[in-house]
C-alpha cells in the first residue's frame, strides 16, 4: 500500500470541517458539563438527605454506563417519546451530561476542601448561602479544580468520535465517510490520529502547566 | 439596662454527650462578659449557639427581645426559618480562634466586602470605614496585603476590624488569642480591652487569659460541665470565689493573675 498525497489533499477539506465540529462539540459539551456538574455537586451536598441521595445515585448511574449507550438513547430512543433532537444537539447533550457526573466530583471535592471556618465566618457576617458560595467558597475552591477540569476537557475531546454513531460528521466521521466511499483508509485514518495528537499534546502540556501554577500553596 | 441575651432552660447534646444542661443565663445590654472554665465545659458551644452555628435541643434563647431559634406564627412557637435566622444574625458577629479571614481577598477587601454585600453600604463609605477600623486596630498601611502575609496577631486584628465593620449589637470572641504565638497575644488583647472601654457593644469572650478577663469584663462566668458554677464581678471571682470548684480551677493560673 502506497501513501497517496492526492488522497490527503482530497480528504483534507472535509476533515477540517469535521475538526471544527469536533472542537465545537467539545467546548459546548464541556461548558454544559461544567455548569451541570457544579449544580449536581451543590445538590449532592444538599442538607436534604433524599435529594442528595437521589442525585448521587442517578449521577452514579450515568457515570457507570457507557456514553455510547446514552447517545443512542438521546438520538434513537427519545423520538419514541416525541422528542426529536438534531444529531449535534444530542451529541453535545450526551457529552455534557455524561461528563457532568465526573466534573461534579471535582467540584464537590474542591468545595469540601475549603475549610469549615470559611463557611462559619461567612455565616457570622450574615452572608446568604448564595453569597457564601459566590464570594467565599468558589473563589477558593476553583483554582485547584482548574487542572482536573482541563483534563476532562481533553478526555471529552478524545471521546467525540463516539458522536459518529449518531451521525454527527465530526473529524473521525468525516474521514470515515470518505474512507467507506473511496475504499481508502490509510491516509484518512492516519490523519485523524495526527489531528487528535496535534490538539491533545499541546493541550496536555497546557494542562500540566496549569497544574504547576495551581499547586496548593504551602500552609497559609 | 435591658437583657439583650437570655438563655432559658437551654440544653444541648452532641450524641450521647450532654454539653449544656438546662442552662439559664442572661446578659445585659452593653455588658462585657468573660466566660472561663475547663476545657470541654461548653463555653464555645454557647457562643456557637448565639452565632446560629449550632442549634439547640430544647429551651429558648432570646436575643434583643426576639426568639433566636424560634419564631412566633399565629401565637405558636415554631423552629426558626432560615429567613428569621438571617434577620437575627444582623445583631451578632463572631471572631474565631483561627481568624477565618478570607484568604483570596486583601485585608481591606475582607472588611469592605461584607459591608457592601450585607449592609448594602456604598463602596466609598465601606472603604472609609475599613480605613478607620484598620487604624483603630493599629494596622494602617496593611490594606493591600493578603492575610497570609500578616502575622497571626495582625490577622486576628483584621478579623476584629471586619466584625466591627458590621456594627453588631453583640460581639462574640472565642479564645481569640489561643492560636497565637505568646509574644503576639498582647497586641490583640490590648485592642480588645480598648474596645471594651470605648463601645457599648455587648461583648462575650471565652478566654484562658485570666489577667485579661479581669481587666476586660464587667462580669465573669465560671463554667463547668455545662453549668454555671459561679458568676460575679471579676474582683469577686478572682480574689474571693465562693465555690470550691472555682478555686480549684483558678489555682492552675496562680502566678498568672
Ligand atoms: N460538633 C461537635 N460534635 C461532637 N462533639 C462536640 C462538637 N462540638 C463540641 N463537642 C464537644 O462538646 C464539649 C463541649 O465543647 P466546647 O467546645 O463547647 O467546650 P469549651 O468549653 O469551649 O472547651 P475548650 O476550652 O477546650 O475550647 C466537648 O467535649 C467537645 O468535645
Ligand atoms: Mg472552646
Amino acid at each position: 500500500m502506497e501513501w497517496s498525497w492526492t488522497v490527503v489533499l482530497d480528504v483534507m477539506p472535509k476533515m477540517l470541517a469535521g475538526l471544527v465540529i469536533t472542537i465545537q462539540a467539545t467546548f459546548i459539551g464541556a461548558i454544559l458539563a461544567y455548569v451541570l456538574g457544579l449544580m449536581l455537586a451543590i445538590l449532592k451536598m444538599s442538607k436534604s438527605k433524599p435529594l442528595a441521595f437521589s442525585v448521587y445515585w442517578s449521577s452514579e448511574f450515568v457515570r457507570r454506563t457507557p456514553l455510547l449507550v446514552q447517545l443512542y438513547f438521546l438520538f434513537y430512543v427519545l423520538p419514541d417519546f416525541g422528542i426529536f433532537l438534531e444529531p449535534f444537539t444530542a451529541g453535545v447533550l450526551g457529552l455534557g451530561i455524561h461528563f457532568s457526573t465526573y466534573t461534579s466530583e471535582v467540584f464537590r471535592a474542591g468545595i469540601e476542601n475549603v475549610p469549615k471556618g470559611q463557611w462559619e465566618a461567612a455565616k457570622s457576617l450574615n452572608y446568604t448561602p448564595y453569597q457564601t458560595m459566590r464570594y467565599v467558597i468558589l473563589p477558593q475552591a476553583i483554582p485547584p479544580m482548574i487542572p482536573p477540569l482541563a483534563n476532562y476537557l481533553i478526555t471529552m475531546f478524545k471521546e467525540t468520535p463516539l458522536l459518529a454513531a449518531i451521525t454527527v460528521v465530526e473529524l473521525f466521521n468525516a474521514a470515515n465517510i470518505y474512507s467507506n466511499s473511496n475504499y481508502k483508509y490509510l491516509e484518512p485514518m492516519t490523519l485523524v490520529g495526527v489531528f487528535f495528537l496535534l490538539v491533545s499534546v499541546p493541550a496536555a502540556i497546557a494542562a500540566n502547566r496549569l497544574e504547576q501554577k495551581f499547586k496548593p500553596e504551602e500552609v497559609r | 439596662m435591658n437583657k439583650i441575651i437570655e438563655f432559658q432552660g437551654v440544653s444541648k447534646s452532641f450524641g450521647d454527650l450532654q454539653v449544656l444542661e438546662n442552662l439559664n443565663l442572661h446578659v445585659m445590654s452593653g455588658e462585657k462578659l468573660a466566660l472561663i472554665g475547663p476545657s470541654g465545659s461548653g463555653k464555645t458551644t454557647i457562643l456557637r449557639i448565639l452565632m446560629t452555628l449550632e442549634p439547640i435541643d430544647s429551651g429558648i434563647v432570646m436575643v434583643d427581645g426576639d426568639y433566636l431559634w424560634h419564631q412566633k406564627t399565629d401565637n405558636k412557637l415554631e423552629p426558626a426559618s432560615e429567613k428569621h435566622l438571617h434577620k437575627m444574625r444582623q445583631n451578632i458577629c463572631m471572631v474565631f480562634q483561627q481568624f477565618n479571614l478570607f484568604p483570596h481577598l486583601t485585608v481591606v477587601d475582607n472588611i469592605v466586602q461584607p459591608q457592601v454585600l450585607i449592609k448594602k453600604s456604598n463602596k466609598n463609605d465601606a472603604l472609609n470605614k475599613a480605613e478607620e477600623l484598620l487604624a483603630l486596630v493599629g494596622l494602617e498601611g496593611k490594606e493591600s496585603q493578603y492575610p497570609h502575609q500578616l502575622s497571626g496577631g495582625q490577622q486576628q486584628r483584621v478579623a476584629i476590624a471586619r466584625a466591627l465593620a458590621m456594627d453588631p449589637k453583640i460581639m462574640l470572641f472565642d479564645e481569640v488569642t489561643s492560636a497565637l504565638d505568646p509574644e503576639l497575644v498582647d497586641e490583640v488583647l490590648t485592642v480588645l480591652h480598648q474596645l471594651a472601654e470605648s463601645t457599648d457593644t455587648t461583648m462575650l469572650t471565652v478566654t484562658h487569659e485570666m489577667n485579661f478577663a479581669r481587666d476586660f469584663a464587667d462580669r465573669v462566668l465560671f463554667f463547668d460541665k455545662g453549668k454555671i458554677v459561679e458568676s460575679g464581678p471579676p474582683d469577686m471571682i478572682f480574689t474571693n470565689p465562693k465555690e470550691a470548684r472555682t478555686r480549684d480551677f483558678l489555682k492552675n493560673f496562680i502566678g498568672k493573675i
